[in-house]
């Protein structure tokens, strides 16, 4: 095994595009669970980005607040404007692993690691959030509800790295996010969902529920439309065209789907006029 | 920037507020690194996924699961572990029954210890959601809350 | 008094097994089978590591039986050509690198011709699945008293049900591991255990030594709660036969997945319960059915069973009682000693069953409960005359009380229907848990303990029970100064190393403070006797008599020595399952409270109220701690603790997967101690490591009975069966 030291951003991309197999290493929180066993993992080559300060801090534009590439679950707790304004951050960041992987896991992380299970993307992701990817070719930027394609698939090519995460600041009257556990603390989600409503809209983004997290369009519809909804029963068919639960070791997908329903059904109800 | 593959890497970090120098292996944790090269063994391994806490470390003084951690990423930063805490500190947790079998002790103190010294962070956050990532199997962990409880009025009133 | 350890352990400066400092020795490794069943024909040995660099062991090495010896020789050390469950342990390895070591087993591969495996136990076996016996059946034990199929007959009201528990894994913290190494031609043995002279009679056979050969030193254990009975005599063995082999030390520590796929775990239950009741809610008659699965090998499960079985018809008075219990072969991983060893799946089913009897009368299942608990002079199952004085009611009440049932039973009634998906419960549990061995056992266990006079006036415990966190050293520290009227500074407990100090039995099945502390009061008044002060002397002068026998015979020992001796009257028929099963038993209440979400058929327990009899309690803090963490083990078995199979291996052997709760999981466990003091016990103390653990269960379920309606009868209650349970007629 090797390990590549960068110490600013220009040597990260310069080193990944000479070598794009380089696997970006950030806090390590996934990398290296069960790390002593997975030997196979020793053989790979990491780029440490651990070093590169400039990746760390996040900081509140005009409309938009901008996370950096490695700026932590816990460095958004400790941010009071993070909790007035955008508190599913922050009920997300707190829920994700204890604070001893909070204070380590990064959101960009939680991003191109792209469990389905992530507890960092839902949120990201029903506040319209922008992934800003960085390359030696250059910058482009993809709205995180557009940026996987399948179980880990996504639209990052081996020489990028997440170098920003733009969520827009925008007024919120809806702001709701569940994550069901196997258990109350420290736990991976099993059934989770991030809804909002702002200007832009409804969102609903679900997870654990599909391959990748995703919004779930026709459930947005719904409540756009305001289709009459009697019973969380009414949720499933449209649920249904929006997502696909397994069974796993951990939960199955008839819990997963008919949960997701009951949980969207009981939090919208004295929300939605539609909704009796 | 080490451009040597496979190559240990040199590293500098503050250990116990001693600067110390050591090579380590690119695959090795800081974990390891405590346990069985510096012979820190206070810092436990319970799971490998930072799952049970019983690795815990402060690094630049924040908690974290030493099993988590490459060894190379301390570099230049402050690392602290139980062997750095005062004894004096444990009365309230040996009176409450914070320990039993002893193997998560390490870990929960480290939690306990950085919920005391910052007790800000009690105004979002309670005792018992800032310990859950310190699994223990023996207290039911009233011991462990009644602990971080009594030490919290204790250094309250002092 | 503090927790001598307590410091050292708060510090971090405690020396566990994998903590000890050590030079040019080699990191073992376990290859295991990937078949539930059948026979190995090839091992390959691919080339991504440099083989000669390895120690390898296989069966063919072990000098002297191929087994882990405890009941019978039935389970081997490494199997010998044929493999009975998934992670059978197969060959060893050794390197001085542990990398290289792990890397190792990545290339061995096990070729195994599979045969069918037998993987549930509640039902029986097909011809081609048989391995044990004629029928698979480990073990198969009956109670009988008075006439039950007449009194079922004759009862205006039966009610059954069927109850099942699932595997439950220890998950202590420190995980199995082993240090062997020669020193001379003694093989010396030093790691996590609860019963170090289990370890030594499991390698004599095996490695064909003598007690002197073999020397077995218990160090700090990170946790037991009953994994750590029999199961370390499997890796002290691999450690030591890595060991001879190489001449050199050798490290044996599981990770977590191999602790928790390869290891024992709590034996799966199904009870069925048939009860005969008048309208008053008499119990008539009680027919029970336990059937556990016991695994691949028989390791304790007989004596499970039997644990089971005695409890199984719950602290209540009943004419007729028929109890039949059975346990099952699989290809399963063995099923070992879990805190409670057995009682736990009995009372699940006991004292469910009651609120399931105390539902179809319509009854309070209070009432029920107080109708029928024993009294004194009434007899329990085995027909064991209970009377011990101790007021089991008013343990009952006491519970209530301290919950507020009552009050929030109405409350829930009136809040229940408001709310559009909150439900909370209230659910209570009365149970019993016999001390010490069953039977005649601990008259077997032959135990005994010395306490040693030095010549500077301090004294040494010298015993076999160890410290695993419930407070052994503690606890005997102060029986001893107690005893001897010493300062605890004065008295120190020996390390147990089985070449220093004798056999004082096993530290299991609640039997410590109750039976080995009574050892250390009679070798205490032994050792004041020989020293020729009086017994219950003031400590200074007992230390100036040892110090003046020393005097008085340089370079010879003073030791204060005390051999188990059955309390009177005692009397157990093993033929027949009739008689006293126990000395003493402990008696005790659990409240439930509980809020079940609709939305995610979660279940929070709310509060937690636990009221027992322990005898005497002995120390506090301790015996708080005891109760509170039994308590949480019991109500995560409950809810969260699942062992997920697939093929007869554990699938979920990670912490991330296996639940088990943290601190905000839980709510406050509140504990109260009644004392009936047991005059046969240390300072009147009763067994209290297990008690706890075995009614949480119940209480908590009952609690969800009473939210939702509905009858649960299989745990763990995970949200998925919750779902199932409430499937029809949900809003």
């Amino acid at each position: 095994m090797s390990v590549l030291l960068p110490a600013s951003l220009a040597e990260a991309l310069e080193t990944l595009a000479a070598d794009p197999d380089l696997v970006p290493m950030a806090g390590g929180t996934d990398l290296l669970v069960h790390w002593p066993q997975h030997t196979e993992l020793h053989e790979r080559s990491y780029l440490d980005l651990s070093g590169v300060e400039e990746l760390r801090p996040h900081r509140w534009e005009t409309d938009e607040l901008v996370l950096g590439g490695l700026t932590t679950y816990w460095d958004i707790i400790e941010d009071q404007r993070a909790w007035n304004e955008l508190p599913l951050l922050i009920d997300a960041a707190r829920q994700v692993g204890s604070i001893q992987i909070q204070t380590r896991g990064s959101w960009a992380g939680n991003i191109v690691n792209a469990s389905p299970a992530a507890d960092g993307v839902p949120v990201l992701m029903a506040y319209d959030a922008v992934v800003v990817l960085e390359s030696t070719r250059g910058r482009s930027e993809v709205p995180l509800s557009g940026f996987y394609s399948g179980y880990k698939e996504m639209r990052r090519s081996p020489d990028e790295l997440v170098t920003e995460i733009r969520v827009p600041r925008r007024a919120y009257d809806v702001q709701i996010f569940e994550k069901v556990g196997q258990r109350r603390a420290q736990a991976i989600t099993k059934v989770g969902v991030a809804v909002t409503r702002s200007d832009a809209g409804w969102r609903v983004v679900a997870n654990s529920v599909a391959p990748f997290v995703c919004r779930c369009p026709a459930v947005e519809r719904i409540l756009e439309q305001g289709t009459e909804v009697r019973g969380s029963d009414d949720l499933l068919p449209a649920i249904r065209e929006d997502v696909t639960p397994i069974d796993d070791i951990r939960s199955t997908a008839e819990y997963r789907e008919k949960v997701l329903a009951r949980l969207l059904y009981h939090d919208l109800l004295d929300l939605c006029p539609s909704f009796g | 920037m080490s451009d040597g593959r496979d190559d240990p890497i040199r590293i500098s970090f503050t250990l116990n507020g001693e600067p110390t120098t050591v090579e380590v292996s690119p695959s090795e944790r800081l974990l390891d690194l405590l346990r069985y090269r510096l012979g820190l063994t206070g810092t436990k391994e319970g799971c490998a996924e930072g799952e049970c806490g019983a690795c815990t470390v402060y690094l630049d003084g924040l908690p974290v699961d030493s099993c988590l951690v490459p060894a190379y990423q301390v570099r230049g930063r402050l690392v602290e572990t139980i062997e750095s805490l005062d004894p004096e500190g444990m009365a309230h947790y040996h009176a409450r029954g914070t320990t039993q079998c002893g193997a998560c002790t390490p870990g929960v103190v480290m939690t306990a210890e950085w919920i005391l010294r910052h007790r800000d962070r009690l105004e979002t956050h309670t005792v018992r959601e800032l310990m859950a990532g310190n699994l223990c199997r023996c207290t039911g962990y009233d011991g462990i809350i009644e602990g971080i409880e009594g030490a919290l009025e204790d250094r309250e009133a002092g | 008094m503090l927790r001598r350890e307590g410091l050292s352990k708060l510090t971090g400066r405690e020396r566990y097994v994998d903590d000890l400092p050590l030079e040019d020795f080699l990191w073992g490794a376990t290859v295991r089978s990937p078949a539930a069943r059948g026979r190995i024909s090839d091992i390959i040995f691919g080339d991504g590591v440099d083989w000669s660099e390895f120690v390898i062991v296989d069966h063919t090495d072990i000098p002297g039986r191929n087994a882990v010896y405890l009941m019978e020789y039935d389970q081997p050390a490494l199997a010998p050509g044929y493999v009975r469950h998934v992670h059978e342990p197969v060959l060893l390895l050794a390197h001085p690198s542990r990398e290289m070591a792990r890397r190792a087993l990545r290339e061995v591969q096990v070729i195994v011709d599979v045969d069918p495996p037998a993987l549930d136990f509640r039902t029986l076996p097909g011809p081609d699945l048989i391995q044990y016996g004629e029928n698979n059946v480990l073990k198969r034990l009956s109670i009988q008293k008075g006439d039950v199929e007449r009194a079922l007959g004759e009862s205006p009201i039966v009610v059954e049900g069927v109850y099942e528990t699932g595997a439950q894994e220890h998950v202590y913290l420190e995980t199995q591991g082993m240090l062997a190494y020669l020193d001379g031609e003694v093989l010396v043995i030093k790691g996590s255990m609860q019963c170090p002279y289990y370890v030594v009679k499991a390698l004599k056979p095996a490695l064909n030594r003598s007690e002197e050969e073999i020397q077995v030193i218990q160090t700090p254990t990170g946790g037991g709660f009953g994994g750590k009975e029999e199961f370390p005599s499997m890796v002290a063995l691999h450690a030591g036969l890595l060991a001879l082999k190489s001449r050199m030390p050798v490290k044996l520590i599981y990770d977590r997945t191999e602790d928790m796929v390869a290891t024992t775990k709590r034996h799966p239950s199904q009870v069925r319960h048939r009860t005969g009741v008048d309208e008053n809610g008499r119990l008539i008659a009680q027919e029970i059915e336990v059937v556990m699965d016991g695994g691949a090998y028989l390791t304790l499960t007989p004596v499970v069973l039997s644990r089971a079985i005695i409890h199984a018809a719950g602290l209540y008075h009943c004419d007729n009682v028929s109890i039949l219990g059975r346990a099952m072969f699989t290809n399963s991983v063995p099923y070992g000693a879990f805190r409670g060893f057995g009682n736990p799946q009995a009372h699940f089913a006991v004292e469910r069953h009651m609120d399931v009897i105390a539902d179809r009368l319509r009854m309070d299942p209070v009432e029920l409960r107080r109708i029928n608990m024993i009294r004194d002079g009434q007899t329990t199952a085995t027909g064991q005359v209970i009377s011990d004085g101790v007021d089991r009611l008013q343990i009952v009440d006491r519970a209530l009380a301290l919950s507020d049932y009552e009050r929030r039973r109405r409350e829930h009634w009136v809040r229940n229907p408001e709310h559009r998906y909150l439900r909370r419960g209230i659910g209570m549990a009365a149970f019993y848990h016999g001390a010490g061995f069953t039977g005649s056992g601990e008259v077997m266990l032959d135990s005994r303990l010395h306490v040693e006079g030095n010549p500077d006036g301090k004294v040494q415990v010298l015993c076999a029970s160890t410290e695993m966190g419930q407070g052994q050293v503690t606890i005997f520290t102060q029986l001893a100064s107690d005893r001897l009227g010493y300062d605890p500074a004065e008295i120190s407990i020996a390390e147990p190393d089985t070449h220093r100090v004798p056999d004082s039995g096993p530290t299991v099945g609640s039997r410590t403070a109750m039976v080995v502390g009574r050892l250390v009061e009679r070798a205490c008044d032994d050792l004041c006797r020989k020293a020729g002060v009086e017994i219950g002397a003031p400590g200074a002068l007992v230390k100036e008599a040892i110090i003046a026998w020393h005097s008085a015979h340089p370079g010879e020992r003073l030791l204060g020595k005390a051999r188990y001796e059955p309390p009177p009257g005692i009397e157990w028929d093993e033929e027949n399952y009739v008689g006293d099963a126990y000395g003493a038993f402990g008696w005790a209440a659990h409240v439930a409270e509980v809020e079940v979400d609709l939305r995610t058929y979660d279940v929070r327990v709310l509060d937690f109220v636990s009221v027992q009899d322990v005898g005497t309690v002995l120390n506090e803090t301790l015996a708080r701690g005891q109760v509170q963490g039994g308590v949480a083990q019991g109500i995560s078995w409950a809810l969260l603790e699942e062992c997920v199979w697939k093929d007869g291996a554990m699938e979920n052997g990670q912490l991330t997967n296996y639940i088990i709760p943290t601190s905000g999981d839980l709510p406050p466990i509140r504990v109260e101690f009644v004392e009936f003091p047991y005059e046969h016990g240390a300072q009147g103390a009763k067994g209290i490591g297990e008690l706890p653990l075995v009614g949480a269960a119940p209480a908590v379920l009952n609690a969800v009975a009473a939210a939702t309606g509905r009858q649960p009868t299989e745990i763990p209650l995970t949200p998925e069966r919750l779902m199932a349970l409430l499937a029809n007629g949900d809003r």
